[in-house]
Formats: structure tokens, C-alpha cells, sequence
């Protein structure tokens, strides 16, 4: 591993055995490091903290906010709560994925611009179906929609 | 030029909950800032003028809602956009006249007549962030209260008395839970907010902490005073970023102001509370699980007895209550177990908060008495069906609940009568249903839920929330077996019966329920291959009726795979090998024309 990368881990282990953490906390803190939980992070905390790699996978696939792979650039959410689905966002969620070109079971597309991820109800179901791109809030969402909302971001230069 | 009429307190409440912030609610405080910034307002006005976000207003559906008070007189805005914050600005602020054309109207005051407003009370009146306002409207008086002259005995009897029952689903008496864990000696003992809320449809724990977390904090510390507890929890889903920053905020400032911390205003109490952030997992909802999850590991339930209130958190007897049966708390205390106990039904006391959504016309978070019937609810607050289309059902419970069909619609609503017509309150998502739903298909989206979020441990909810899912999968398709209803029955029966959690006992509901009042739908799909509703794609092709066509070209242009053909001014035509169904030309297709057919 990079020393940057090092010196992160080292300062999560550290907050870790000072303030009483557990495998979620130690999960969250290397997210909010990295933005996802690679591999070598977990091993090589797996070997400070004496807690078995299989114990870090066991809890980051067990929750939906754990990421084992880095994310794209553009967060794109769509809502599939209860109100979203009456109002039509398995149509809408269909047209993103077409509109991005990700295979089954793909979320994150190739150029690495665009993770696609599915949530339960966001709170704004008088808008339904809901949309979010990072943290922009788009309602009463319909396939026709889709490809203007997503024009507005991907090939941005960097910041 | 500002005249002298000027010197008004001037007060804008902005509506912030996450409703109000996702239809712009950000941008219209923005500008109110800047057009009083721009126009001098604040250095002319001599008493003082105020731009603040509020909470859920409750009638999300006229987003962003705006009031401007001037000298306590208020006039509330709808659909209110940062464009129109100048002419506001202008004519009302300045002016003196209300813009009447964008006040709300009679319905925004039929939705708010029949409601009750207890947990709901101040959320959207008052500003989340400042402690202070919280104590301007009473807040923090029923805690000193009792901790200078109360027993922890006499807190729980007041409990008791007031009929307070749990709001996280299963509606358990809160003083009996209390009783119970301050029974038990012991040294350590926990008590938990759950701010879990996974159901998938529903945001009234969000919204009463985004709109007013103090009142939840005041709660959370007189049922750790009743038990004898020193150290809370709020178990609160990393996903509601908006709460968790709020309620952080405002247990600084209750730690500040000596409402958290040793020796409780002048007491022998010490109490504080740590926030932690749920990871996203439905079960974790469930109370054995939440306590995992604390500790730090996979959220997996494990079989009751013993119930928490014996051994809970690291072993120790603990009290997990839900959010909304703590914020009713402060408000018993104040006004009394006898004014309490005197909303409500016989059994049920007190009012609940719904999340009123789907296909109604006013939707938004509701909070009514305990035995309002549904009548009520549907057709006076949430001003009847969208379209005016006809009523067919409400899913209350979510994915543990059930839907009830229109010919109960005079239910009255409590425990007792939702779970009668084998439904549930749940937590409080209302998802109203019309004749364009297909039964079918929700109770799938709910197995789908279910089957995800099962966690795994035990064999029949692992298992069979994955049959009962492939089955309902089948039928949606038109491949559904004569003995599939029969077969689904069977199976939603046992795993009900042996499941380890809450989470798989009440999983079958949705199928259940379906079946119970809509088993001709059911048939429909299996023998006749026809979805009555026009939902399941599978079941459905889409046509243009040349009768009708005017060749506008409208479905044409929105077809994402190119399957309709046709000139300018002529007749379309939908190539139905190359359809993918998704229903687009059927919603542009102008209502005028009404020419695309679905069948
Ligand atoms: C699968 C499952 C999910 C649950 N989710 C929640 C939830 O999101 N919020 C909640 O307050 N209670 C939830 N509960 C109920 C809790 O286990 C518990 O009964 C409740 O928090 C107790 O608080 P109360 O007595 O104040 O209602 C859930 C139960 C099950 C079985
Ligand atoms: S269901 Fe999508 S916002 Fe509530």
C-alpha cells in the first residue's frame, strides 16, 4: 500500500483502540477514507486488529452501505420505495439502466462516471418517483425524463 | 422607499424537511435572504426580521410552503418557487398585500382540520436547530418537572395511565415495557431510540426528528430516568443524512444546556446519549438485531425470550422505543395521562402519524386520533383519489402489513382492527391504491423487499420468502400453476409459524392479505393470463388505434427502442417485436387523442 493510504488506516486503527470501535465502525471509518472498502485496507487491519478478514467481509456484505468496489463519479439513486413503485419507478429505473448501458448486476459503468444504486424511500414521496444525482432531488421522474437529467452531469471536467 | 408601516416583526418560515428541500426549498430561502439583503430590508425593519427553516410541514404535496408572518399574522404560501420570492418580497413584505393567487386554498385547510397534532404539534413551526425555540413552546418544562418532583415510580405510572402504546409496530404498553426493565436490578442498563425505520414507504420518524428532535431527546431522557439508566442511544440509518445532523446539533445543545450530562438540573441524574449510525439492513429494525448492530457486528436477530428489557445491549436490561412513542412523551407530561388517555380509541389512545402517499390527492405526514375510520383519512384529508380514479385499496404496515380493500373503508383505524383485517399500523406508511394497481405485482414488490433484506439466519424466512417470491414472479408472468394460490397459501402459513424474527413472521402478509381480498385478480393472472389492472408487462401489449391516430408523432419520438413507425399526419404503428413495454407512448399519446390502447 501507498503511505498515504498507510497513514489513513493507521489514524482509523488508532480512533479505533482509543474510543472503543467495533468491525461497523472500523467499516465506516475506512469508507470514509477510501469512499469504499478495498481489499488490501481490509487485510491490513485484519493483521493490526487480530480480527479475521472473513469477520470484516461477513459485516460489510451484510449491510447495504458497505462498498467493495470504488463508486463512480455521479451517484445516481433511484427511489423504489412503496410510493415510487405506484407511481411508476421500475419504468424509470429500466430507462437509467438503459441510458447507461449497465448489464445485470453491473452498477458502476465502465468509464467509471456513473454508479447506479436503488434506495427505499428517501422521505419525498409526494414528488414519487424520486430521482437523486448526488445530492440533486429530481421528482415526478418519468422515462422521457431520464436522459435530459443525466446529460446534466457525467462528462464533467474534474473540479 | 420603506414607510414606517415598516417596523413590523416580519417572520418567513421556510419549509425544510426533505420534502420541502427536494422541491427547492433551499433555493427559495436563499432568495428571501438575498432579496431583503438586496432591498435593506433587515437595516430599516427596527424590531427584527427572520428567514427560518422549519420541518415537515405535513402537506408536502404544495411544496415549498412558505408563511409569512407580520406581526404574528400569517398567511401560508404554496408551490412557492425562488422566482416568485421577489414579487413576495415586494408586494406582501413591503406592501402590506398578500399575493392572494398563490395562498394556500380550502384544501390545504381540510387536510389540517381533521388532524390532531400531538408528535406533530410544533414540527414545522418551530426551527430545528434552535434550542430555544423548543423551549419557547413548552419544550424541556415536563423534564425539569419530573426531575424535581417526581419519582421514577411515579413517571412510569403516569406512562401507564396515559395508555401509551408502542409506535414501532407491534404496539406494546410503554409503562408496562418501563415497569418491567426498572424492575430488574441492575447496575448498567441501556435505553435505545430506534430510528431505524426501514419500511420502504414511509417518513414520520425522519420528518418528527428533522421538524423537532428535541422533543424526541426529552423523551428518550425521561424513559431513562423512569428505568434508571445512564446511557441512551439513538440507532439512527446513515441514509436520513439530514436527521442525523440535526439531532446531533441538538444534543450539543441540550448537553449545553445541561439537559444532558452529570447531575441533570440541580439532580442526583446522569444521562447522556450516543448516536449511531445504522448501515442499511431492514432487520436491523427489529429490536434484537438493533442491538447487534450497536454492538458492532452483523445485524442478526436471535430468538426471544430473554427480551431485551432482561438483556439487551452488552448483556444488560435495556429499553428500545420507537421515535414517535418518545416524542409523545413531553406532550403527556405537560398536558396530563387523563387529556392523553382521552384521544383515541378504547384500546388505542392517542393519535398516530401516517405517511399518506400514492395515488391521493393530498399527500404528506398526517397525524390523526387513534379510531379516525379511513373514510376520513382518504377522502377528507387526503381530498380523495388522484384523478379521480376509483379507490381500491390502502397498504398500511408495509412489507409486514397488508392492504384493505374499499369495502372496509369505514374501518376505524387502531392495533386491534388493522391487524383484525390481517393487516398492521407498522410504523405508518399509508400507500393508497386505485383500479390502475395490480394486487399482484405489490404484493411481489414487497416479497422482493422481504427476500432481500432477510438476513439469513433461519431457514424459513431465508428460504421461503425466496419460493413465495419465485411464485408471485411466475403468476405476474402469466406462468402461473392452477395450485399456486393454494401452494402460496401453504407456505405463507409455515413460515409465519416458524420463523425466527418479527421479520419473517410477518413477511407473507402482503401475500396474505392479496389473496384474502383479491384472490379473483390472482385467478385472472393464472388461468386467464390477464392482468386486470394493465400492470405486468408480461401481460399486457400495447396498440394504436388507427380510429384515433392523428400522427402527431409524440409516441413516436419517445419511443426509446425505435418500435414505432409512421409519417407526419398518418397513422402509428407499434412494431410489437421490437415493444419493450414500458408504457411511454401510452403516457405522452395527448389525452385528447387517447389512441394508444393497452390490453
Ligand atoms: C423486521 C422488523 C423491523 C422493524 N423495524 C422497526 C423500525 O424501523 N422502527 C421501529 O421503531 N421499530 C421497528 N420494529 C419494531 C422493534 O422491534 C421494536 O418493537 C420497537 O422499536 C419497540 O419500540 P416501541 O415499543 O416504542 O414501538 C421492527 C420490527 C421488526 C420485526
Ligand atoms: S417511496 Fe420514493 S420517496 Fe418515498
Amino acid at each position: 500500500m501507498e503511505s498515504p493510504a498507510l497513514e489513513k488506516l493507521e489514524s482509523v486503527y488508532t480512533a479505533y483502540r482509543e474510543s472503543g470501535g467495533s468491525v461497523v465502525s472500523l467499516l465506516q471509518d475506512i469508507q470514509t477514507e477510501f469512499g469504499y472498502i478495498p481489499q488490501d485496507a481490509v487485510h491490513w487491519m485484519s493483521g493490526r486488529t487480530g480480527i479475521p478478514a472473513s469477520r470484516f467481509y461477513g459485516v460489510a456484505t451484510f449491510y447495504a452501505q458497505f462498498y467493495l468496489e470504488p463508486r463512480g463519479k455521479n451517484i445516481v439513486t433511484a427511489c423504489c420505495g412503496t410510493a415510487c413503485h405506484v407511481k411508476g419507478a421500475e419504468r424509470v429505473l429500466t430507462r437509467l439502466r438503459e441510458e447507461l448501458a449497465l448489464e445485470p448486476g453491473q452498477e458502476t459503468t465502465r468509464d467509471g462516471q456513473f454508479t447506479l444504486e436503488k434506495v427505499a424511500c428517501v422521505g419525498a414521496c409526494s414528488i414519487a418517483p424520486v430521482v437523486i444525482v448526488n445530492h440533486k432531488v429530481f421528482g415526478k421522474m418519468g422515462p422521457d425524463k431520464v436522459p435530459k437529467i443525466l446529460g446534466e452531469y457525467g462528462e464533467q471536467p474534474d473540479e | 422607499m420603506v414607510n414606517s408601516r415598516m417596523s413590523k416583526e416580519i417572520v418567513i418560515n421556510v419549509c425544510m424537511g426533505t420534502g420541502g428541500i427536494a422541491a427547492g426549498g433551499r433555493d427559495v430561502m436563499d432568495a428571501f435572504i438575498e432579496a431583503f439583503r438586496e432591498r435593506g430590508v433587515d437595516g430599516r425593519v427596527e424590531k427584527h426580521c427572520a428567514v427560518h427553516q422549519v420541518g415537515c410541514r405535513g402537506f408536502c404535496a404544495r411544496d415549498v410552503l412558505v408563511d409569512v408572518s407580520l406581526d404574528g399574522e400569517r398567511t401560508t404560501y404554496q408551490y412557492i418557487q425562488a422566482a416568485m420570492v421577489p414579487r413576495l418580497v415586494e408586494e406582501h413584505v413591503l406592501g402590506g398585500q398578500p399575493v392572494t393567487e398563490w395562498t394556500v386554498g380550502p384544501e390545504y385547510h381540510a387536510f389540517h382540520d381533521r388532524q390532531v397534532k400531538v408528535v406533530l404539534a410544533d414540527c414545522g413551526n418551530i426551527d430545528p436547530d434552535r434550542i430555544e425555540e423548543y423551549e419557547g413552546v413548552g419544550g424541556y418544562t415536563a423534564l425539569r418537572r419530573i426531575l424535581s418532583e417526581m419519582s421514577p415510580g411515579e413517571v412510569i405510572d403516569v406512562v401507564r395511565e396515559s395508555g401509551l402504546r408502542g409506535r414501532g409496530g407491534a404496539g406494546f404498553p410503554t409503562g408496562i415495557k418501563w415497569k418491567i426493565c426498572a424492575d430488574n436490578e441492575s447496575e448498567v442498563k441501556y435505553i435505545i431510540c430506534n430510528a431505524d425505520e426501514g419500511d420502504p414507504g414511509a417518513f414520520m420518524d425522519r420528518s418528527v426528528i428533522e421538524g423537532n428532535p428535541h422533543a424526541v431527546i426529552e423523551g428518550l431522557i425521561i424513559g431513562a430516568y423512569a428505568i434508571g439508566s445512564a446511557h441512551g442511544y439513538v440507532y439512527i440509518r446513515a441514509e436520513y443524512p439530514l436527521a442525523v445532523e440535526r439531532l446531533r446539533r441538538a444534543l450539543d445543545q441540550a448537553r449545553a444546556k445541561g439537559y444532558l450530562g452529570k447531575g441533570i438540573h440541580g439532580s442526583r441524574f446522569d444521562f447522556d446519549i450516543k448516536v449511531k449510525l445504522g448501515a442499511g439492513a431492514f432487520v436491523c429494525g427489529e429490536e434484537t438485531a438493533l442491538i447487534a448492530s450497536i454492538e458492532g457486528e452483523r445485524g442478526m436477530p436471535r430468538s426471544k425470550p430473554p427480551f431485551p428489557v432482561f438483556k439487551g445491549l452488552w448483556g444488560k436490561p435495556t429499553v428500545i422505543n420507537n421515535v414517535e412513542t418518545l416524542a409523545n412523551l413531553p406532550v403527556i407530561f405537560r398536558r396530563g395521562a387523563a387529556w392523553y388517555a382521552s384521544v383515541g380509541s378504547e384500546k388505542s389512545k392517542g393519535t398516530k402519524v401516517f405517511a399518506l402517499t400514492g395515488k391521493i390527492k393530498n399527500t404528506g405526514l398526517i397525524e390523526v386520533p387513534m379510531g379516525i375510520s379511513l373514510k376520513e383519512i382518504i377522502y377528507d384529508i387526503g381530498g380523495g383519489i388522484e384523478k379521480d380514479r376509483a379507490f381500491k385499496a390502502v397498504q398500511t404496515g408495509g412489507p409486514s402489513g397488508g392492504c384493505i380493500p374499499s369495502q372496509h373503508i369505514d374501518l376505524s383505524v387502531d392495533y386491534e382492527n388493522l391487524i383484525r383485517m390481517g393487516s398492521m399500523m407498522g410504523s405508518g406508511g399509508m400507500v393508497v391504491l386505485d383500479e390502475t394497481d395490480c394486487m399482484v405485482n405489490i404484493a411481489k414488490f414487497f416479497l422482493e423487499f422481504t427476500q432481500s433484506e432477510s438476513c439469513g439466519k433461519c431457514t424459513p424466512c431465508r428460504f421461503g420468502t425466496r419460493r413465495l417470491l419465485e411464485i408471485l414472479t411466475r403468476i405476474t408472468r402469466g406462468q402461473g400453476r392452477p395450485d399456486d394460490i393454494e401452494r402460496l397459501e401453504r407456505m405463507a402459513r409455515t413460515i409465519k409459524d416458524s420463523s425466527l424474527c418479527g421479520l419473517g413472521m410477518s413477511a407473507p402478509n402482503p401475500v396474505l392479505s392479496t389473496i384474502r381480498y383479491f384472490r379473483h385478480e390472482y385467478e385472472a393472472h393464472i388461468h386467464e393470463h390477464r392482468c386486470p389492472a394493465g400492470v405486468c408487462r408480461e401481460l399486457i401489449t400495447y396498440t394504436i388505434d388507427p380510429e384515433r391516430c392523428k400522427g402527431c408523432g409524440k409516441c413516436r419520438r419517445h419511443c426509446p427502442v425505435e418500435a414505432i413507425e409512421g409519417q407526419p399526419k398518418a397513422v402509428h404503428v407499434i412494431q410489437q417485436e421490437k415493444c419493450i413495454k414500458c408504457g411511454s407512448c401510452f403516457e405522452v399519446c395527448p389525452e385528447k387523442f387517447s389512441a394508444v390502447l393497452r390490453a
